[in-house]
């Protein structure tokens, strides 16, 4: 009789761990199939220069980061910091994918901050950036020495976030 | 210029793109090509605006929904059918714009878990029912307000604060 009326408390308690593990989630993060994925070729011109491109294929055979940002992103100025520290400890290169810009503003924005890319990948009309699924700005990519995306970063990257994920598992591809 | 972008971009919440100034563009190519762009907002429909999670392609304003929808419009142009570019978008943002999500082991729970759950609750309300049907009356206490009907007539007369 007793265990009978237990039963409302453990329907009770399973709703509830289900419901507060919903609101953790973030709904805004949608996981990206890409990742486990070869990341999508690109050929494009750079930021600096319009007469290079840069090539997915230029990037084999090492890690690198791809990290989205435009000058209009509120969060990317939040973010840049990060990494401008992070660059300046010469670790994995972080390229940059200037989305939907304006090649002058870009370049502005990155003259007044400072620049932490080893090279910038200039997407105007943002299709590589459709190519990459990216849907909103800031995001970083994580990919490996084949080419493949191994992590995806949705919103800025934090001093948490680059401690605790990214720097774990940049030390695991690099090894 | 920079502060009307950054106003621009406060604006939207968080990650969101903001609203794009494209739509001007996008009526005359409307105008041009009645056909395309009926297929294209059939297809537009079955997509969800990841910056504005509740709309689909065809309704939201956002920017990428802006730069999908030519997406749509420049690979239906190239004889893509409806399939290929439903496809297309799954493989660069995941079953997750998909308005009707296909049936697979990841979504089984979402497509049969309300039937089931649904089953199993009428299961127990049979099983609990027939369990109760086989008892006798002295499994159940009686009811004060309905086991003598001589009471309940009187009680009926009986109204509060009289």
């Amino acid at each position: 009789m007793k265990a009978r009326l237990l039963w409302p408390l453990g329907i009770f308690l399973v709703l509830a761990l289900f419901l507060a593990r919903g609101l953790m989630l973030d709904p805004r993060e949608v996981p990206s199939p890409l990742i486990g994925k070869p990341a999508p070729a690109f050929s494009a011109p750079t930021l600096a220069a319009p007469e290079r491109v840069l090539r997915k294929e230029d990037m084999l055979g090492k890690v690198w980061m791809l990290n989205v940002f435009a000058s209009w992103c509120v969060a990317c100025r939040e973010e840049h910091p990060v990494l401008m520290a992070y660059a300046r400890t010469g670790g994995t290169p972080v390229y940059g994918l200037n989305y939907k810009d304006k090649r002058e503003d870009a370049l502005q924005w990155l003259k007044q901050l400072g620049n932490p890319y080893s090279d910038i990948v200039f997407d105007a009309k943002g299709l590589i950036g459709i190519d990459f699924g990216v849907y909103g700005v800031p995001e970083t990519f994580i990919i490996d020495r084949a080419g493949i995306i191994r992590y995806k970063q949705i919103g800025p990257i934090t001093p948490d976030v680059l401690r605790e994920k990214i720097e774990p598992l940049l030390k695991e591809l690099n090894a | 210029m920079l502060e009307r972008s950054l106003r621009r971009a406060l604006l939207c919440v968080c990650l969101a793109l903001a609203v794009g100034s494209i739509q001007a563009r996008e009526a005359e190519s409307a105008s041009a090509n009645p056909e395309l762009e009926a297929r294209m907002m059939a297809v537009a429909g079955e997509l969800r605006c990841l910056v504005c999670q509740n709309q689909t392609i065809a309704d939201s304003h956002a920017d990428l929904a802006v730069d999908l929808r030519q997406q749509i419009r420049e690979l239906l142009a190239r004889g893509q059918s409806e399939r290929q570019i439903l496809d297309y978008m799954t493989q660069r943002y995941g079953d997750f714009v998909l308005y009707r999500p296909p049936f697979k082991a990841t979504t089984a729970l979402l497509w049969i878990g309300p039937a089931a759950l649904l089953a199993l609750a009428l299961g127990a309300l049979v099983i609990v029912l027939r369990r109760r049907q086989r008892l006798g009356d002295d499994a159940f206490e009686a009811d004060p307000d309905t086991d003598t009907h001589t009471d309940n007539h009187e009680n009926a007369s009986h109204v509060p604060n009289r």
